[in-house]
């Protein structure tokens, strides 16, 4: 909760505000002394009044995107749950329950989705157990510290076992004999490796560019250039780019000896181009953001720690990281929800392949879609609905509220 | 003639790490451009120079030729035209709306505390819910909406006073961006059927629409993060003043966040210039998007290369333009000049 500590009761003038929520503004400590005078709303006409600020902003944002998601939302709810046949002169919607819903996780379209998944060897169940009774130790010692409510403890709880059966699906999918990964475990690599490196890249990117060096403005722009390319031409790029006879790195691969050397007989090379690929155009996406970050923020507090004899390792990381770790967990929301829906760059450099193994969920339910399987495929985005919003809501409430807190 | 790598102020990096960081900056410009550069030498191949291995060089490795840019130019002249406009006027009017709207709310979710109530919300999504099976059951529409209406209105007053239970302005942000979960697979089927509805399928105004909902959310939590950041005491000094809402962020909010206005603009263009599915979904000949283009050129005898790097050349040009015409405004000194003066 970044907002509310920041709030400002100076400004939150109208009725409702004066019910205050505690938390925000006892944290403030300046609650009522700050309150400005009631100003003369009558002269003014009281649609420009505060009061009516506080509904105007808000409310057209509102409504123009419940309007916009509600039919979808529901809509696409409807259509996987049911079966859509061909008949002559149109098209029939039947009824099938969860039917889609249970081929994809116990049926014939398991593997598919998530993976093909054997009895893990030694090494797995070690990692299962130890995953096990670290998340068991974490969540007695929450317990015990008596911080958390009856909810946040059941929060917890819901998210150790989510935790622990997702290690068990991955490892019976990967740390095994004869395993595969499906759609599912396919997208969350994708997700983690790309948002890390993408992270990386950028932050250190939007450093080195607030530096006074010569053609600063330059670097800038470019830098922007790859998030300006649309997906899908990004996608016919790097086919063109990662094409190793007629592509222009091809000496780089006859040098090194992969003359016959192809990213699409290996699973992981396969998934590796992807992830280049996907890194190459988003990150100036996280570049942007940090940059502009960087260049609003207060520099006197870090001149002075300068001035005072700290290192720059250490402005860096007691002032400047501190000061980008709220609108780090924002962007790395966003890409985290954008990221799950990636589908240009596997579709387009491999079709998914080789096999599946660089088919991403949506790419799945592209590929059901083009089949006209319309029922699986919104199957597998509601899948990913409740995936994404499951990691989401826990990474909001673990991860961005305890970082924003101590900002 | 003054050394560029020169160390001007107390803080600023010494000589040998501005080296350093120029040539890590020089590096991945190599990595962004060289891509770019392969686009601009393949718009100027025949198809043989690609099929041939790699050339590199014009002139030297290959005789280039205008080939690809007269076809999509000249050839095709105003399927590429249409498409083009269609992009300027979408992306430019999707993104310009989705800042103003999305801006307004990012502030009043920094600076307003909000409390919708839990039982109102679950009253108006059991009103929602009555209507929505009411029509399936083949009670004409507005006898629905009305019907839900009325029990909205009853229930609000009755039960939805009695939970005081109530959720705050980071839960209606999560909500917001929650909206952008759904892969737009699962999205371009219902917007059809409801487009079709109102006859706005094929038209520009549908995709704007489209557009401006799906970039509203990314608006309110890059700009959020920005108010969030920005210095209250010129706003608390203002409101005791006497200045009302509006007159604060039209005369302080706005000048001092304009680099975070400015980096979201081009964020949001950028994705309205570029989207492809929903386009491909709601429009047919007449609102086609550049994206679309792009993907065509992938026809039946394969992709045509060329065709494809004069395309996306042509589409990235003027984004590239804006970002140069923009950038400076991502800049330093625009929130020191406003705390000072």
């Amino acid at each position: 909760m970044p907002s509310s500590p920041r709030m400002s009761p100076a400004l939150a003038s109208s009725g409702n505000s004066v019910t205050a929520d505690p938390d925000g503004l006892t944290a403030e400590g300046q609650a009522s002394e700050t309150r400005p005078p009631r100003r003369a709303i009558a002269s003014l006409g009281a649609w420009r009044s505060d009061g009516a600020a506080r509904w105007l902003f808000i409310w057209p944002t509102v409504l123009f995107i419940l309007v916009l998601s509600l039919f979808p939302l529901v809509a696409s709810l409807a259509l996987s749950l049911s079966k859509l046949s061909f008949r002559q002169g149109g098209i029939d919607l039947k009824f099938i329950g969860f039917a889609n819903y249970q081929q994809l996780l116990f049926g014939l379209e398991r593997s598919h989705f998530l993976g093909v998944l054997k009895s893990p060897s030694p090494l797995g169940w070690a990692i299962v157990i130890g995953t096990l009774l670290l998340t068991a130790y974490a969540w007695t010692r929450a317990v015990r510290s008596g911080r958390y409510g009856p909810f946040g403890l059941i929060l917890r709880l819901f998210a150790g076992v989510l935790l622990v059966g997702f290690v068990w699906l991955l490892v019976q999918a990967m740390v095994s004999e004869g395993g595969r990964p499906g759609s599912l475990i396919v997208t969350l690599i994708f997700v983690v490796v790309g948002i890390g490196l993408q992270y990386v890249l950028g932050l250190g990117l939007a450093l080195l560019a607030v530096q006074q060096v010569p053609g600063r403005r330059f670097f800038r722009i470019v830098f922007l250039i790859p998030l300006t390319i649309t997906p899908v031409g990004v996608g016919y790029m790097f086919l063109m780019l990662t094409d190793t006879s007629k592509g222009p790195l091809e000496p780089l691969w006859v040098t090194l000896g992969l003359r016959d050397f192809t990213w699409v007989t290996d699973p992981w090379l396969a998934r590796a181009a992807v992830i280049i690929g996907d890194t190459w155009q988003w990150t100036p996406f996280v570049f942007i953001v940090l940059l502009a970050a960087l260049e609003s923020l207060d520099q006197e507090v870090r001149e002075a720690a300068l001035a005072d004899g700290a290192s720059r390792w250490q402005a860096f990381r007691h002032i400047t990281f501190p000061a980008l770790l709220p609108v780090t967990t924002t962007i790395i929301l966003i890409r985290l929800i954008e990221g799950f829906k990636i589908i240009d760059m596997p579709n387009i450099l491999l079709g998914g392949g080789p096999g599946t193994a660089t088919q991403s969920m949506t790419l799945q339910a592209w590929i059901d879609w083009n089949t006209l399987n319309l029922g699986r495929s919104a199957a597998v985005a509601y899948l990913l609905l409740i995936l994404v919003t499951i990691v989401a809501t826990l990474y909001v409430n673990v991860v961005r509220r305890g970082v924003t807190e101590t900002v | 003639m003054t050394n560029p790598f020169r160390r001007r102020s107390a803080t600023d990096l010494s000589a040998p790490a501005k080296v350093a960081a120029f040539g890590l900056l020089v590096g991945w410009s190599v990595v962004v451009l060289f891509p770019i550069y392969w686009l601009v030498v393949t718009s100027f191949k025949r198809p043989y120079d690609v099929d041939k291995g790699p050339f590199y060089l014009p002139f030297v490795d290959f005789q280039p030729t205008l080939d690809a840019w007269r076809y999509i130019l000249v050839e095709l002249g105003n399927d590429t035209l249409r498409p083009y406009i269609n992009t300027v006027i979408v992306g430019l009017t999707s993104s310009a709306i989705a800042l103003v709207m999305g801006s307004f709310t990012a502030y009043a979710l920094v600076r307003f505390t909000y409390r919708p109530r839990i039982g109102l919300i679950a009253v108006a999504i059991g009103s929602i819910a009555l209507a929505l099976v009411t029509i399936a059951l083949g009670v004409p529409v507005p006898v629905a909406l009305a019907a839900a209406i009325g029990v909205f209105i009853l229930l609000a007053q009755t039960i939805g006073r009695r939970f005081r239970r109530s959720l705050g302005n980071s839960d209606i942000a999560f909500w917001l961006i929650s909206q952008r979960i759904l892969p737009p697979i699962a999205i371009a089927i219902p917007l059809y059927v409801l487009f079709q509805q109102v006859g706005l399928l094929d038209s520009l105004a549908a995709l704007i629409i489209t557009y401006v909902a799906a970039n509203l959310p990314i608006v309110v939590w890059l700009m959020r993060e920005y108010f969030a950041s920005l210095p209250r005491e010129l706003e608390e000094s203002a409101a005791v003043d006497g200045a009302t809402v509006y007159q604060i962020v039209r005369s302080i909010v706005l000048p001092i966040s304009v680099p975070g206005l400015v980096a979201t603009f081009l964020i949001v263009l950028i994705f309205a210039w570029n989207e492809f599915l929903i386009a491909l979904v709601l429009t047919s000949a007449n609102a086609q998007t550049m994206p679309l283009q792009v993907a065509a050129q992938n026809a039946t005898r394969g992709p045509q290369w060329w065709a494809m790097s004069v395309l996306i050349i042509i589409m990235i040009a003027p984004v590239v333009a804006m970002a140069i015409a923009l950038e400076r405004f991502i800049t330093r000194g625009i929130l020191v000049g406003a705390l000072k003066g």
